[in-house]
Formats: C-alpha cells, sequence, structure tokens
C-alpha cells in the first residue's frame, strides 16, 4: 500500500490556495475573452475589458485577482490503496493556514456565524469533503469562494411534477434576484436530485467542471445550453451594468433521488471562477 | 459621458453626474465595511465626532487582501454594498456626498440620497488588482482592531468608476439593462454585417 505524510498534503493545499488566488484558470479566461468578442454593447465591452486588464495585472504581479480571497473549499479523493499518516484534516488547515499567510491572502473565515463573529485570522477551518477512489492515487481540489457570490445562492425542494421547466425558473428567479450583487459575469452551478444537502454539494461540484465541458448526458447537456441562452437573455450584463454577458456558463450535476422529491440547488460563482486541482 | 472628478464631492459636482457615466476619481477617500459602520452610528448616538470630516466625504466599501512589503495596499475591489443600507442613510444626512461599491441599494438609501444630492458608484467587482494600481496612500485612522474592515483614509489617482444611482434617483441597474435590451435588435443586425 502506497503511504503519504501529511506533511505533504499541506504544502500542496498551500500552494494550491496561492496558485488558485493569483491565477485564474485557463478555461474561464478563455471564456471571458469569447464573451467579450461577442459582446457588443460598449459598456460591457468597457467592463469585461478591464475585467481582462485585471486577470493579467494579478497574473504579472503575483496578486489576488479579487481582494475576497474566499472560504477555502477543499475536495479530496483519496486512493483506496492509498494510506495517508496522520490527520487528514488537520493537515489541509494547516495548508490553508500556511498558504493564506505566506501569499498575503485575506484571512475571511469567523469563528462563530451567529454569536462570535470572531475572525480566525488563519483562513481556517477549510471546508472539506472527501471521497474515496479506486487506485493509490491521491486528486486535490482548491477552489477559494467568496461570498459575493454565495449569498445570492439558493435552494428550492422542487416537486416532480414541476420537471424541466420548474428547474428552468428556479435557476432564473435566483439569478433575476441576485442581479448584480454576485458580479457578473456569473459561473452557475446547479446540483440535482439526492437529498437537501446532497443537492448543494452536487451544485458546488458543478463549479468546478472546466467551463466550456459540456454534460456528458446529451439531455443534460442541452439544458444547460438553454439555461445559459436564458440567462444571457435576461439583459444583466457584466457588473449589471446591462449587456449580453450575465453567465459564463451553466454546469449541472445530478444523483438519484427519493420518488417524492426533487431537489434543486443553485451556486453562483462570479467571475473569478477559482478552481485547481493536482494528483499526487 | 465620461468624468474626471478631484474631490472632495461637492453637490456642485453630483449634480452634474449622471447615471451611467464613467467616473474616474482623484483624491481622499475613506474606507468602511459593515462593522465600521455599526461604530459610525454609536459614535454619531454618542455625540462623539466620527473619525473623518463626514461633510463632502467618500466612502469606498472595501476590506482589502493585506500589504505586501513595500506596497501600498493589496488587491482591493468593492463588496456588497446592501450590507451598508441600515446605516447609510444617517451619514448621508450627515453630509456623506459618495459611496463606491457594488449591487443594489434600498429604497431608503435612495430616498437619503436624493435628499442629499449623493452619488451611489460601483467599482467592478473582481478587479482587486486594477483598482489597487489606483491607490496612491494608504494609512489606518480608525477601528485598527477590526483587521481588514478598519477605517483607512485613501488617496487615490485616477480611479475608475461608474455612477450606478445619481441625485435625481436614477439606477443604471435598471435603466442601463433596459435600454440593452430595447436596443438589442439593431445590435444584433450589426453582428450579421
Amino acid at each position: 500500500m502506497r503511504i503519504i505524510e501529511t506533511q505533504k498534503i499541506s504544502e500542496i493545499v498551500s500552494r494550491l490556495c496561492i496558485e488558485a488566488n493569483c491565477r485564474l484558470p485557463k478555461d474561464v479566461k478563455t471564456c471571458i475573452e469569447q464573451s467579450r468578442s461577442s459582446e457588443k454593447w460598449p459598456i460591457a465591452c468597457d467592463t469585461l475589458d478591464k475585467i481582462i486588464e485585471n486577470y493579467k495585472l494579478a497574473d504579472s504581479d503575483n496578486m489576488p485577482i479579487c481582494q475576497d480571497t474566499g472560504v477555502a473549499c477543499v475536495f479530496l479523493e483519496i486512493g483506496e490503496d492509498l494510506h495517508v499518516k496522520g490527520n487528514i484534516a488537520a493537515a489541509v488547515d494547516e495548508g490553508v493556514r500556511m498558504g493564506y499567510q505566506e501569499a498575503f491572502l485575506r484571512k475571511s473565515v469567523v469563528k462563530d456565524p451567529l454569536f462570535d463573529r470572531k475572525n480566525t485570522r488563519d483562513n481556517t477551518p477549510a471546508m472539506l469533503y472527501t471521497e474515496y477512489i479506486p487506485g493509490d492515487k491521491i486528486i486535490i481540489t482548491v477552489a477559494p469562494k467568496g461570498f459575493g457570490s454565495e449569498n445570492m445562492s439558493g435552494i428550492k425542494m422542487l416537486r416532480p411534477s414541476d420537471g424541466v421547466d420548474g428547474v428552468i425558473n428556479f435557476v432564473l428567479e435566483t439569478v433575476e434576484a441576485a442581479g448584480s450583487n454576485p458580479c457578473p459575469p456569473i459561473v452557475i452551478g446547479v446540483g440535482l436530485g439526492g437529498t437537501f444537502d446532497k443537492a448543494a454539494l452536487l451544485a458546488k461540484k458543478a463549479l468546478l467542471r472546466p467551463i466550456g465541458q459540456a454534460h456528458s448526458d446529451a439531455r443534460y447537456a442541452a439544458l444547460e445550453y438553454k439555461l445559459l441562452e436564458k440567462v444571457n437573455d435576461l439583459g444583466i450584463g457584466p457588473q449589471g451594468f446591462g449587456g449580453l454577458t450575465t453567465a459564463l456558463s451553466v454546469a449541472i450535476e445530478h444523483m438519484p433521488t427519493h420518488i417524492a422529491g426533487l431537489p434543486c440547488a443553485v451556486n453562483i460563482n462570479c467571475h473569478v471562477a477559482r478552481h485547481i486541482t493536482e494528483v499526487i | 459621458m465620461e468624468h474626471h472628478i478631484q474631490l472632495p464631492l461637492t453637490r456642485e459636482k453630483t449634480v452634474k453626474i449622471k447615471s451611467g457615466d464613467t467616473i474616474y476619481l482623484t483624491g481622499v477617500i475613506y474606507t468602511a465595511r459593515d462593522a465600521a459602520h455599526k461604530r459610525f452610528i454609536e459614535l454619531i448616538r454618542e455625540g462623539k465626532k466620527l473619525p473623518f470630516p463626514i461633510e463632502d466625504a467618500v466612502i469606498y466599501y472595501v476590506g482589502p487582501t493585506p500589504a505586501k512589503p513595500g506596497q501600498v495596499i493589496g488587491s482591493a475591489g468593492p463588496t456588497t454594498s446592501s450590507r451598508m443600507d441600515v446605516y447609510a442613510p444617517e451619514l448621508l444626512q450627515l453630509g456623506l456626498r459618495g459611496m463606491i461599491g457594488k449591487g443594489k441599494r434600498s429604497k431608503e438609501v435612495v430616498d437619503a440620497m436624493k435628499e442629499a444630492k449623493a452619488i451611489y458608484f460601483a467599482a467592478i467587482g473582481g478587479a482587486g488588482v486594477l483598482l489597487a494600481n489606483c491607490i496612491k496612500t494608504c494609512e489606518a485612522i480608525a477601528f485598527e482592531d477590526l483587521g481588514p474592515e478598519a477605517v483607512h483614509k485613501l488617496t487615490v489617482e485616477e480611479f475608475p468608476v461608474v455612477a450606478i444611482i445619481d441625485t435625481t434617483g436614477e439606477n443604471l441597474y435598471e435603466i442601463g439593462r433596459k435600454s440593452y435590451l430595447e436596443n438589442l435588435e439593431s445590435l444584433c443586425d450589426q453582428q450579421h454585417i
């Protein structure tokens, strides 16, 4: 059995936190640049130009693209034939602590959501999800998530009879209510099925899929395309100033659910759609 | 329309600004997020002085990343303004003339803005480096215990913002979208040429 030290995990998480916050993934850049070339509305063109200039500056100056360097969402897919020596969750938190400190990223986590909103000062704890996969590798994904967009997300327990139209309506309602708040152009993750909590996690996972990569099931791929068109027909535009580019992409993830339900979660991300993956 | 404005932001300047105008601000602005706003209101209640002169001032809703050694400030884009909506009307009554943030405002804020002849500007959310490059000096002046939420005095040069809500209450988030949708047909025609 392959053995891996937790220190290795900390080092990688630290590096991925820094990389994700300072360098926008290629898929996101490509999509923003394509959107810029199809945009005709002057203020929308100008806004997208500034967004592009900003991520280029962040890259060359090694600076965080956005000041909200987020909560660190960390996904570990651990090979069944791999043994991690030590406490994995503590190792991930140590990685977050090191990365946020080293790169002067903003620490944005408070200890208690209601009564003791005191900053933990090291951006821990990470929002950690682990699952097991075949093999002896470990896949680490870090996705720092800002709260301007997180706050605009929503979940609805649809009825099975609501069907495709119910899903479309809820996504459009959520985007409409969000308006200019989540820093459009946005990326929309939709989670369908499971339970209340699973739908939310699926929506978050949908945000990790490379932009431009459609769902492997043609029916869901068609729905993603339709949703993107409908969202971009709203006219909200970059930053809500008006224009074509309200969303860069819509991705759906789904799983089996109960005979009586159709959970539908919509997780919104901003144009600084950070995600980075490394396999060890 | 494009304006280059030297701060402070007097009423003579604000009344010339229209919703949708692109503005480049030069001069002094102050940072404050919700935690600092809460303390401003407490100071007012106690009859104490605010940490900066509020008359004709501009507040930037921002919590920057920490500055690296040798830097003036870290990445410094706007935060969501609606969290400040409960506090803003009282500051507008005291002479606050401009706010920079992103996202929607409440009716109470818009009403107080019309009264005060104030402007609500948006900076581009997520453009933290571009905006930080327009900040030339940064000095903490109050509530340093709040960390990234402390009040800072910033000197900015040609700081790019868009006027969202003007002194008449006209709102770009409404008219911008409407006007785009109304012009959609002619935009599509252009595309086919």
